[in-house]
Protein backbone atom coordinates (compact mmCIF):
# COMPACT_ATOMS: atom_id res chain seq x y z
CA UNK A 1 0.00 0.00 0.00
CA UNK A 2 1.81 3.42 -1.21
CA UNK A 3 1.62 6.60 0.81
CA UNK A 4 1.82 10.30 -1.05
CA UNK A 5 1.47 12.76 1.00
CA UNK A 6 1.17 16.75 -0.96
CA UNK A 7 1.52 20.03 0.43
CA UNK A 8 0.73 18.44 4.29
CA UNK A 9 0.92 21.28 6.91
CA UNK A 10 -0.11 21.15 10.22
CA UNK A 11 -1.16 23.67 12.88
CA UNK A 12 -1.59 23.17 16.95
CA UNK A 13 -3.49 25.34 18.49
CA UNK A 14 -4.15 27.43 15.52
CA UNK A 15 -5.47 31.00 16.33
CA UNK A 16 -4.60 30.72 20.02
CA UNK A 17 -1.57 32.29 21.56
CA UNK A 18 -0.13 28.69 21.71
CA UNK A 19 0.06 28.66 17.91
CA UNK A 20 2.96 26.46 16.78
CA UNK A 21 3.81 24.64 13.75
CA UNK A 22 4.31 21.01 13.85
CA UNK A 23 4.54 20.36 10.15
CA UNK A 24 5.18 22.79 7.49
CA UNK A 25 4.65 21.90 3.11
CA UNK A 26 5.10 18.31 4.04
CA UNK A 27 6.16 16.26 0.43
CA UNK A 28 6.54 12.21 0.26
CA UNK A 29 5.84 9.28 -1.28
CA UNK A 30 6.26 5.85 0.44
CA UNK A 31 5.63 2.77 -2.45
CA UNK A 32 4.21 -0.20 -1.72
CA UNK A 33 6.74 -2.72 -0.35
CA UNK A 34 9.38 -0.11 1.12
CA UNK A 35 10.71 -0.51 4.71
CA UNK A 36 11.00 3.28 5.80
CA UNK A 37 13.02 4.82 8.92
CA UNK A 38 11.92 8.07 9.81
CA UNK A 39 14.47 9.60 11.99
CA UNK A 40 14.80 13.26 13.28
CA UNK A 41 15.55 15.32 16.39
CA UNK A 42 12.81 15.16 19.07
CA UNK A 43 10.21 18.19 18.26
CA UNK A 44 10.97 17.69 14.85
CA UNK A 45 7.50 16.54 14.28
CA UNK A 46 8.03 12.96 13.31
CA UNK A 47 5.25 11.63 16.08
CA UNK A 48 2.70 14.15 14.16
CA UNK A 49 3.74 13.24 10.72
CA UNK A 50 2.87 9.63 11.37
CA UNK A 51 -0.16 10.52 13.25
CA UNK A 52 -2.11 11.66 9.94
CA UNK A 53 -0.89 8.57 8.13
CA UNK A 54 -3.97 6.77 9.71
CA UNK A 55 -6.43 10.00 10.52
CA UNK A 56 -5.83 10.20 14.29
CA UNK A 57 -4.87 14.23 13.01
CA UNK A 58 -6.33 15.94 10.35
CA UNK A 59 -3.99 18.05 8.09
CA UNK A 60 -4.37 21.98 8.41
CA UNK A 61 -4.05 21.77 4.91
CA UNK A 62 -2.60 19.44 2.63
CA UNK A 63 -3.42 16.31 1.32
CA UNK A 64 -2.85 12.62 2.21
CA UNK A 65 -2.95 9.56 -0.20
CA UNK A 66 -3.77 5.78 1.13
CA UNK A 67 -3.49 3.61 -2.17
CA UNK A 68 -6.06 5.62 -4.03
CA UNK A 69 -7.66 6.75 -0.98
CA UNK A 70 -7.65 10.32 -0.32
CA UNK A 71 -7.90 10.43 3.78
CA UNK A 72 -8.11 14.16 3.80
CA UNK A 73 -11.61 14.30 2.39
CA UNK A 74 -14.91 14.68 4.29
CA UNK A 75 -16.99 11.43 4.65
CA UNK A 76 -14.43 8.87 4.58
CA UNK A 77 -14.51 5.99 6.78
CA UNK A 78 -11.25 6.51 9.21
CA UNK A 79 -12.35 2.97 10.93
CA UNK A 80 -11.06 1.35 7.54
CA UNK A 81 -8.17 3.50 6.96
CA UNK A 82 -7.13 2.75 10.86
CA UNK A 83 -7.43 -0.61 9.50
CA UNK A 84 -5.20 -0.35 6.77
CA UNK A 85 -2.57 1.51 8.40
CA UNK A 86 -1.52 0.30 12.06
CA UNK A 87 -0.14 2.36 14.45
CA UNK A 88 2.24 1.23 17.15
CA UNK A 89 2.55 4.13 19.60
CA UNK A 90 5.94 4.81 22.09
CA UNK A 91 6.36 2.60 24.96
CA UNK A 92 2.65 0.64 23.46
CA UNK A 93 2.39 -1.50 26.56
CA UNK A 94 0.65 1.37 28.24
CA UNK A 95 -2.56 1.25 26.56
CA UNK A 96 -3.22 -2.34 27.63
CA UNK A 97 -5.95 -2.76 29.40
CA UNK A 98 -8.09 -6.25 29.36
CA UNK A 99 -8.35 -9.00 32.23
CA UNK A 100 -6.07 -11.12 29.78
CA UNK A 101 -3.74 -10.86 27.22
CA UNK A 102 -6.19 -12.43 24.68
CA UNK A 103 -8.97 -10.21 24.89
CA UNK A 104 -6.72 -7.26 24.68
CA UNK A 105 -5.19 -8.65 21.47
CA UNK A 106 -8.75 -9.20 20.16
CA UNK A 107 -9.78 -5.57 21.23
CA UNK A 108 -8.95 -4.46 17.78
CA UNK A 109 -10.70 -6.81 15.41
CA UNK A 110 -13.24 -6.72 17.51
CA UNK A 111 -13.86 -3.24 16.62
CA UNK A 112 -13.52 -4.47 13.13
CA UNK A 113 -16.55 -6.56 13.69
CA UNK A 114 -14.98 -9.64 12.28
CA UNK A 115 -16.44 -12.98 13.70
CA UNK A 116 -15.55 -15.38 16.79
CA UNK A 117 -13.31 -17.64 14.57
CA UNK A 118 -11.82 -15.27 12.70
CA UNK A 119 -10.57 -13.25 15.83
CA UNK A 120 -9.45 -16.76 17.00
CA UNK A 121 -7.40 -17.00 14.19
CA UNK A 122 -5.88 -13.62 13.81
CA UNK A 123 -5.13 -13.29 17.60
CA UNK A 124 -2.92 -16.87 17.61
CA UNK A 125 -1.65 -15.69 14.18
CA UNK A 126 -0.45 -12.20 15.96
CA UNK A 127 0.96 -13.78 18.65
CA UNK A 128 2.78 -16.09 16.65
CA UNK A 129 4.58 -12.91 14.52
CA UNK A 130 5.66 -11.29 17.83
CA UNK A 131 6.91 -14.25 19.16
CA UNK A 132 4.94 -14.93 22.15
CA UNK A 133 3.48 -18.27 23.20
CA UNK A 134 -0.46 -19.05 22.64
CA UNK A 135 -0.79 -21.83 25.24
CA UNK A 136 1.41 -19.84 28.41
CA UNK A 137 0.57 -16.30 27.91
CA UNK A 138 -2.90 -15.80 26.19
CA UNK A 139 -4.95 -16.37 29.17
CA UNK A 140 -2.62 -14.56 31.92
CA UNK A 141 -2.94 -11.02 32.54
CA UNK A 142 -0.77 -8.52 30.61
CA UNK A 143 0.12 -6.85 33.58
CA UNK A 144 1.84 -9.79 35.35
CA UNK A 145 4.29 -9.75 32.22
CA UNK A 146 7.74 -8.36 31.89
CA UNK A 147 8.35 -5.22 29.42
CA UNK A 148 9.14 -7.10 26.31
CA UNK A 149 6.32 -9.09 26.62
CA UNK A 150 4.07 -6.26 26.89
CA UNK A 151 5.25 -4.80 24.47
CA UNK A 152 4.51 -7.41 22.24
CA UNK A 153 1.26 -7.47 23.19
CA UNK A 154 0.99 -4.34 22.17
CA UNK A 155 2.44 -4.90 18.97
CA UNK A 156 0.46 -7.81 18.71
CA UNK A 157 -2.51 -5.89 19.08
CA UNK A 158 -2.35 -3.68 16.14
CA UNK A 159 -1.03 -6.68 14.02
CA UNK A 160 -4.50 -8.58 14.83
CA UNK A 161 -6.13 -5.98 12.63
CA UNK A 162 -4.05 -7.30 9.26
CA UNK A 163 -3.12 -3.75 8.48
CA UNK A 164 -1.14 -3.32 5.67
CA UNK A 165 0.89 -0.64 6.48
CA UNK A 166 2.62 -0.80 9.90
CA UNK A 167 4.03 2.51 11.59
CA UNK A 168 5.86 2.08 14.77
CA UNK A 169 7.38 4.82 17.15
CA UNK A 170 10.19 4.04 18.68
CA UNK A 171 9.39 0.19 19.76
CA UNK A 172 12.55 -0.59 21.42
CA UNK A 173 12.86 2.63 23.62
CA UNK A 174 13.46 1.32 27.24
CA UNK A 175 14.23 -2.51 26.28
CA UNK A 176 17.05 -4.64 27.44
CA UNK A 177 19.29 -5.31 24.46
CA UNK A 178 18.02 -8.72 23.85
CA UNK A 179 14.76 -7.29 23.83
CA UNK A 180 15.60 -4.97 21.62
CA UNK A 181 16.92 -7.87 19.27
CA UNK A 182 13.60 -9.68 19.48
CA UNK A 183 11.31 -7.25 18.32
CA UNK A 184 13.41 -5.34 15.52
CA UNK A 185 13.87 -9.23 13.98
CA UNK A 186 10.05 -9.55 14.38
CA UNK A 187 9.61 -6.15 12.30
CA UNK A 188 12.35 -7.52 9.78
CA UNK A 189 10.23 -10.58 9.51
CA UNK A 190 7.09 -8.65 8.89
CA UNK A 191 8.57 -7.01 6.31
CA UNK A 192 10.44 -9.74 4.47
CA UNK A 193 7.75 -12.50 4.93
CA UNK A 194 4.53 -11.02 4.91
CA UNK A 195 5.39 -7.82 2.31
CA UNK A 196 4.01 -5.24 4.79
CA UNK A 197 5.13 -1.53 4.63
CA UNK A 198 6.61 -0.06 7.34
CA UNK A 199 7.52 2.76 8.74
CA UNK A 200 10.13 3.15 11.79
CA UNK A 201 10.60 6.01 14.35
CA UNK A 202 14.08 5.49 15.54
CA UNK A 203 16.49 7.42 17.50
CA UNK A 204 19.13 4.43 17.31
CA UNK A 205 21.29 4.91 13.82
CA UNK A 206 22.61 1.31 13.69
CA UNK A 207 19.04 -0.09 13.95
CA UNK A 208 17.62 2.40 11.24
CA UNK A 209 21.01 1.66 8.81
CA UNK A 210 20.52 -2.18 9.76
CA UNK A 211 17.16 -2.76 8.49
CA UNK A 212 15.39 -0.13 6.18
CA UNK A 213 15.83 0.27 2.69
CA UNK A 214 14.88 4.05 2.53
CA UNK A 215 15.58 7.27 5.45
CA UNK A 216 13.68 10.30 5.66
CA UNK A 217 15.07 12.74 7.89
CA UNK A 218 12.87 15.57 9.68
CA UNK A 219 14.29 18.80 10.87
CA UNK A 220 12.08 21.46 12.29
CA UNK A 221 8.87 20.61 10.84
CA UNK A 222 10.14 20.06 7.47
CA UNK A 223 11.52 16.94 5.23
CA UNK A 224 15.57 17.81 5.54
CA UNK A 225 16.39 14.75 3.55
CA UNK A 226 15.23 11.48 1.62
CA UNK A 227 17.33 8.72 0.40
CA UNK A 228 18.27 5.39 0.74
CA UNK A 229 20.99 4.67 4.06
CA UNK A 230 23.99 4.72 2.33
CA UNK A 231 23.24 8.47 0.38
CA UNK A 232 22.19 9.84 3.98
CA UNK A 233 24.75 8.31 6.37
CA UNK A 234 27.73 9.70 4.10
CA UNK A 235 26.12 13.13 4.75
CA UNK A 236 27.15 12.45 8.34
CA UNK A 237 27.85 16.19 9.59
CA UNK A 238 24.84 17.74 7.77
CA UNK A 239 23.28 15.39 10.23
CA UNK A 240 25.22 16.01 12.91
CA UNK A 241 24.11 20.03 12.31
CA UNK A 242 20.58 18.54 12.72
CA UNK A 243 21.15 17.02 16.05
CA UNK A 244 21.30 13.19 14.67
CA UNK A 245 24.35 11.32 13.57
CA UNK A 246 25.86 7.92 11.53
CA UNK A 247 26.34 5.18 12.99
CA UNK A 248 29.34 4.46 14.95
CA UNK A 249 30.81 2.30 12.52
CA UNK A 250 30.41 4.70 9.98
CA UNK A 251 32.71 6.78 11.98
CA UNK A 252 35.13 4.74 12.68
CA UNK A 253 35.33 3.67 8.73
CA UNK A 254 36.23 7.19 8.07
CA UNK A 255 38.42 7.37 10.85
CA UNK A 256 39.96 4.25 9.58
CA UNK A 257 40.49 5.78 5.91
CA UNK A 258 41.57 9.17 7.13
CA UNK A 259 44.50 7.42 8.75
CA UNK A 260 45.52 6.79 5.14
CA UNK A 261 43.96 2.77 4.74
CA UNK A 262 41.85 2.35 1.23
CA UNK A 263 38.81 1.48 2.75
CA UNK A 264 35.30 2.27 1.42
CA UNK A 265 33.26 5.15 3.85
CA UNK A 266 29.74 3.89 3.00
CA UNK A 267 29.59 1.33 5.35
CA UNK A 268 26.58 0.51 7.40
CA UNK A 269 26.53 -2.29 9.67
CA UNK A 270 29.64 -4.14 11.64
CA UNK A 271 29.00 -7.18 9.30
CA UNK A 272 29.79 -4.85 6.29
CA UNK A 273 32.85 -3.54 7.65
CA UNK A 274 34.69 -6.20 8.40
CA UNK A 275 34.21 -7.79 4.99
CA UNK A 276 35.62 -4.17 3.90
CA UNK A 277 38.25 -4.59 6.13
CA UNK A 278 39.42 -8.07 5.45
CA UNK A 279 39.06 -7.16 1.77
CA UNK A 280 41.42 -4.39 2.55
CA UNK A 281 43.71 -6.59 4.02
CA UNK A 282 43.84 -9.16 1.44
CA UNK A 283 44.77 -6.62 -0.60
CA UNK A 284 47.55 -4.95 1.02
CA UNK A 285 49.05 -8.54 1.34
CA UNK A 286 48.88 -9.24 -1.97
CA UNK A 287 50.58 -5.99 -3.47
CA UNK B 1 -10.65 17.14 21.78
CA UNK B 2 -9.28 17.84 25.44
CA UNK B 3 -8.09 21.05 23.94
CA UNK B 4 -11.45 22.69 24.96
CA UNK B 5 -11.00 22.15 29.10
CA UNK B 6 -9.51 24.97 30.73
CA UNK B 7 -8.66 24.14 33.99
CA UNK B 8 -6.66 25.90 36.39
CA UNK B 9 -7.38 29.37 34.42
CA UNK B 10 -5.05 31.66 35.47
CA UNK B 11 -4.70 34.41 33.67
CA UNK B 12 -0.91 36.02 34.02
CA UNK B 13 0.16 39.64 34.73
CA UNK B 14 1.82 42.00 36.97
CA UNK B 15 -0.74 43.92 37.95
CA UNK B 16 -1.02 45.13 41.83
CA UNK B 17 -4.10 42.68 42.36
CA UNK B 18 -2.20 39.80 40.55
CA UNK B 19 0.45 40.66 42.94
CA UNK B 20 -1.43 40.90 46.33
CA UNK B 21 -0.43 38.38 49.21
CA UNK B 22 -3.03 35.11 48.47
CA UNK B 23 -3.63 35.55 51.94
CA UNK B 24 -5.52 38.71 51.44
CA UNK B 25 -7.35 37.26 47.96
CA UNK B 26 -8.63 34.40 50.24
CA UNK B 27 -9.77 36.41 53.03
CA UNK B 28 -11.52 39.31 50.77
CA UNK B 29 -13.11 36.42 48.44
CA UNK B 30 -14.62 34.28 51.38
CA UNK B 31 -15.92 37.46 53.26
CA UNK B 32 -17.22 39.04 50.25
CA UNK B 33 -19.51 35.67 49.36
CA UNK B 34 -21.03 35.87 52.26
CA UNK B 35 -21.44 39.61 52.64
CA UNK B 36 -23.02 38.93 49.83
CA UNK B 37 -25.60 36.95 51.13
CA UNK B 38 -26.66 39.89 53.49
CA UNK B 39 -27.45 42.02 50.80
CA UNK B 40 -31.90 42.83 50.91
CA UNK B 41 -31.76 46.25 48.65
CA UNK B 42 -30.92 46.99 45.52
CA UNK B 43 -28.10 49.83 46.02
CA UNK B 44 -25.47 47.67 47.87
CA UNK B 45 -25.23 46.31 44.51
CA UNK B 46 -24.23 49.17 42.75
CA UNK B 47 -21.17 49.45 45.33
CA UNK B 48 -20.76 45.66 44.93
CA UNK B 49 -20.35 46.36 40.68
CA UNK B 50 -18.36 49.42 41.10
CA UNK B 51 -15.97 47.00 43.32
CA UNK B 52 -15.53 43.95 40.89
CA UNK B 53 -15.42 46.59 37.81
CA UNK B 54 -12.63 48.07 39.90
CA UNK B 55 -10.68 44.77 39.91
CA UNK B 56 -11.04 44.12 36.62
CA UNK B 57 -9.71 47.01 35.11
CA UNK B 58 -6.99 46.87 37.58
CA UNK B 59 -5.71 43.42 37.15
CA UNK B 60 -6.16 43.85 33.30
CA UNK B 61 -7.61 40.90 32.72
CA UNK B 62 -9.95 41.09 29.86
CA UNK B 63 -13.40 41.44 30.97
CA UNK B 64 -14.63 38.44 28.86
CA UNK B 65 -12.62 36.40 30.35
CA UNK B 66 -14.72 36.97 33.90
CA UNK B 67 -17.67 36.18 32.04
CA UNK B 68 -16.55 33.06 30.46
CA UNK B 69 -16.53 31.60 34.14
CA UNK B 70 -20.54 32.10 34.44
CA UNK B 71 -20.51 30.09 31.33
CA UNK B 72 -20.97 26.88 32.97
CA UNK B 73 -23.65 28.27 35.20
CA UNK B 74 -26.08 29.88 33.26
CA UNK B 75 -28.75 26.95 33.33
CA UNK B 76 -28.27 27.02 37.30
CA UNK B 77 -28.76 30.87 37.50
CA UNK B 78 -31.94 30.33 35.04
CA UNK B 79 -32.99 27.90 37.54
CA UNK B 80 -32.80 29.40 40.26
CA UNK B 81 -34.49 32.33 39.11
CA UNK B 82 -37.04 30.56 37.95
CA UNK B 83 -37.87 28.30 40.88
CA UNK B 84 -37.90 31.68 43.34
CA UNK B 85 -40.22 33.87 40.44
CA UNK B 86 -42.69 30.94 41.13
CA UNK B 87 -42.19 29.36 44.63
CA UNK B 88 -42.37 32.78 46.30
CA UNK B 89 -46.09 33.86 48.10
CA UNK B 90 -46.95 37.05 48.14
CA UNK B 91 -48.86 39.89 45.83
CA UNK B 92 -49.82 38.14 42.95
CA UNK B 93 -48.85 40.30 39.47
CA UNK B 94 -50.17 37.65 36.64
CA UNK B 95 -50.54 34.09 36.47
CA UNK B 96 -48.90 31.82 34.13
CA UNK B 97 -51.33 28.94 33.68
CA UNK B 98 -51.30 27.19 37.11
CA UNK B 99 -48.26 29.17 38.34
CA UNK B 100 -48.37 32.85 40.30
CA UNK B 101 -45.73 35.22 39.66
CA UNK B 102 -45.28 37.35 42.63
CA UNK B 103 -43.95 40.70 43.41
CA UNK B 104 -41.74 39.02 46.43
CA UNK B 105 -40.89 36.15 44.01
CA UNK B 106 -39.74 38.53 41.64
CA UNK B 107 -37.63 40.70 43.26
CA UNK B 108 -36.41 37.18 45.48
CA UNK B 109 -35.35 35.65 42.06
CA UNK B 110 -33.25 38.74 40.89
CA UNK B 111 -31.63 38.60 44.20
CA UNK B 112 -30.42 35.24 44.18
CA UNK B 113 -29.47 35.65 40.70
CA UNK B 114 -27.62 38.49 41.26
CA UNK B 115 -26.46 36.71 44.01
CA UNK B 116 -25.03 34.01 42.28
CA UNK B 117 -23.56 35.96 39.40
CA UNK B 118 -21.48 37.86 41.71
CA UNK B 119 -20.60 35.08 43.45
CA UNK B 120 -18.64 33.20 40.85
CA UNK B 121 -17.49 36.60 38.90
CA UNK B 122 -15.35 37.48 42.46
CA UNK B 123 -14.06 33.85 42.66
CA UNK B 124 -12.93 33.99 39.16
CA UNK B 125 -11.18 36.68 40.04
CA UNK B 126 -9.54 35.26 42.41
CA UNK B 127 -8.61 32.19 40.36
CA UNK B 128 -7.84 34.54 37.66
CA UNK B 129 -5.35 36.57 39.30
CA UNK B 130 -3.57 34.12 41.59
CA UNK B 131 -1.19 31.40 40.35
CA UNK B 132 -2.05 27.72 41.51
CA UNK B 133 0.81 27.33 43.20
CA UNK B 134 0.15 30.80 45.25
CA UNK B 135 -3.17 30.23 46.18
CA UNK B 136 -2.13 26.32 47.86
CA UNK B 137 0.36 28.73 49.76
CA UNK B 138 -2.05 30.54 50.82
CA UNK B 139 -4.42 27.87 52.01
CA UNK B 140 -1.48 26.51 53.69
CA UNK B 141 -0.49 29.35 55.65
CA UNK B 142 -4.38 30.28 56.28
CA UNK B 143 -4.98 26.94 57.77
CA UNK B 144 -1.47 26.60 59.95
CA UNK B 145 -3.29 27.86 63.11
CA UNK B 146 -5.73 25.15 62.64
CA UNK B 147 -2.80 22.33 62.75
CA UNK B 148 -2.69 22.58 66.67
CA UNK B 149 -5.79 21.05 66.58
CA UNK B 150 -4.91 18.31 64.21
CA UNK B 151 -5.64 19.64 60.67
CA UNK B 152 -2.63 18.31 58.36
CA UNK B 153 -2.66 21.78 56.74
CA UNK B 154 0.66 21.17 54.68
CA UNK B 155 -0.17 18.17 53.75
CA UNK B 156 -3.64 19.29 52.32
CA UNK B 157 -1.58 21.89 50.52
CA UNK B 158 0.80 19.35 49.23
CA UNK B 159 -1.93 17.27 47.83
CA UNK B 160 -3.70 20.15 46.22
CA UNK B 161 -0.07 21.27 44.66
CA UNK B 162 0.65 18.07 43.58
CA UNK B 163 -3.20 17.58 42.21
CA UNK B 164 -2.88 20.73 40.55
CA UNK B 165 0.43 19.95 38.82
CA UNK B 166 -0.73 16.79 37.85
CA UNK B 167 -3.84 17.87 35.62
CA UNK B 168 -1.89 18.25 32.25
CA UNK B 169 0.12 15.41 32.12
CA UNK B 170 -3.14 13.50 32.68
CA UNK B 171 -4.53 15.34 30.48
CA UNK B 172 -1.57 14.55 27.87
CA UNK B 173 -2.14 10.89 29.10
CA UNK B 174 -5.80 11.01 28.14
CA UNK B 175 -5.25 12.15 24.80
CA UNK B 176 -2.13 9.82 24.05
CA UNK B 177 -4.31 6.78 25.41
CA UNK B 178 -7.32 7.86 23.69
CA UNK B 179 -5.52 7.94 20.29
CA UNK B 180 -3.84 4.90 21.10
CA UNK B 181 -7.25 2.53 21.21
CA UNK B 182 -8.29 4.65 18.18
CA UNK B 183 -5.66 3.37 16.03
CA UNK B 184 -7.13 -0.07 17.09
CA UNK B 185 -10.61 0.84 15.61
CA UNK B 186 -12.13 2.45 19.28
CA UNK B 187 -14.42 4.99 18.86
CA UNK B 188 -15.50 7.31 21.74
CA UNK B 189 -18.00 9.45 19.80
CA UNK B 190 -20.86 7.64 18.91
CA UNK B 191 -23.52 5.30 20.60
CA UNK B 192 -26.09 5.06 22.86
CA UNK B 193 -25.08 5.74 26.77
CA UNK B 194 -24.19 2.57 27.14
CA UNK B 195 -21.98 2.01 24.43
CA UNK B 196 -20.55 5.28 25.37
CA UNK B 197 -19.81 4.07 28.98
CA UNK B 198 -18.44 0.79 28.04
CA UNK B 199 -15.88 2.28 25.38
CA UNK B 200 -14.22 4.37 28.00
CA UNK B 201 -13.04 1.18 29.83
CA UNK B 202 -10.15 1.02 26.99
CA UNK B 203 -9.49 4.53 28.33
CA UNK B 204 -9.98 4.62 31.93
CA UNK B 205 -8.39 0.98 32.73
CA UNK B 206 -4.83 2.43 31.55
CA UNK B 207 -5.07 5.85 32.58
CA UNK B 208 -5.82 4.45 36.07
CA UNK B 209 -2.76 1.80 35.79
CA UNK B 210 -0.62 4.86 34.43
CA UNK B 211 -1.91 7.45 37.31
CA UNK B 212 -0.89 5.12 40.23
CA UNK B 213 2.63 4.25 38.43
CA UNK B 214 3.25 8.30 38.56
CA UNK B 215 2.23 8.17 42.46
CA UNK B 216 4.12 5.96 43.02
CA UNK B 217 6.84 7.45 41.18
CA UNK B 218 6.53 10.13 42.76
CA UNK B 219 6.65 9.35 46.14
CA UNK B 220 9.83 7.37 45.91
CA UNK B 221 11.15 10.87 44.59
CA UNK B 222 9.89 12.93 46.91
CA UNK B 223 11.61 10.35 49.46
CA UNK B 224 14.79 9.90 48.00
CA UNK B 225 14.88 13.75 48.12
CA UNK B 226 14.10 13.07 51.98
CA UNK B 227 10.77 15.14 52.30
CA UNK B 228 9.15 14.68 55.56
CA UNK B 229 6.47 16.97 55.66
CA UNK B 230 5.50 19.96 57.43
CA UNK B 231 6.98 20.36 60.32
CA UNK B 232 10.05 22.77 60.75
CA UNK B 233 10.11 22.67 57.09
CA UNK B 234 10.57 26.40 55.49
CA UNK B 235 10.25 27.81 52.46
CA UNK B 236 11.70 29.75 49.76
CA UNK B 237 8.96 32.71 48.98
CA UNK B 238 8.14 33.56 52.30
CA UNK B 239 3.96 35.44 52.56
CA UNK B 240 4.89 38.65 53.92
CA UNK B 241 2.21 41.38 53.86
CA UNK B 242 2.80 44.53 52.55
CA UNK B 243 1.71 48.13 52.60
CA UNK B 244 -0.70 46.97 49.46
CA UNK B 245 -2.48 44.60 50.92
CA UNK B 246 -3.64 45.87 54.49
CA UNK B 247 -4.87 48.29 51.66
CA UNK B 248 -6.78 46.21 50.09
CA UNK B 249 -8.39 44.55 53.45
CA UNK B 250 -9.36 47.63 54.34
CA UNK B 251 -11.14 48.68 51.02
CA UNK B 252 -13.14 45.30 50.91
CA UNK B 253 -13.43 45.30 54.89
CA UNK B 254 -15.22 49.28 54.20
CA UNK B 255 -17.24 47.54 51.80
CA UNK B 256 -18.67 44.89 53.61
CA UNK B 257 -19.25 46.80 56.62
CA UNK B 258 -21.43 49.34 54.29
CA UNK B 259 -23.45 45.79 52.85
CA UNK B 260 -23.89 44.98 56.64
CA UNK B 261 -25.38 48.43 57.87
CA UNK B 262 -27.57 49.10 54.50
CA UNK B 263 -29.31 45.86 56.10
CA UNK B 264 -30.01 46.84 59.65
CA UNK B 265 -30.61 50.57 59.02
Amino acid sequence: MSIKIENLTFIYNENTPFESKALDNINLEINDGEFVGLIGHTGSGKSTLIQHLNGLLKPTSGTIKIGDVDITEKGISLKEIRQKVGLVFQYPEHQLFEETVYKDIAFGPQNLGLSEEEIDKRVREAMELVGLDFEAISERSPFELSGGQKRRVAIAGVLAMKPEVLVLDEPTAGLDPKGRDDILGQIQNLYEKNKMTIILVSHSMEDIARLVNKIIVMHKSKVAMVGTPREIFKRAEELESLGLGAPQITYFMKAFKSKGHEVREDVLTVQEAKEEILKYLRRIKNA
Amino acid sequence: MLKNITIGQYFPGETIIHRLDPRVKLIATFALIIALFFINRFYPYILVVAFILAVIKLSKVPFSFVIKGLKPLYMIIGITFLINVFMTRGEILFEIGPLDVTKEGLIQATFMALRLIFLVMITSLLTLTTSPISLTDGIERLLKPLSKVGVPAHELAMMMTIALRFIPTLLEETDKIMKAQMARGADFESGNIMNRAKSLVPLLVPLFVSAFRRADELAMAMEARCYRGGENRTRMKELKYQRADFVALGITGLLIAIIIICRYI
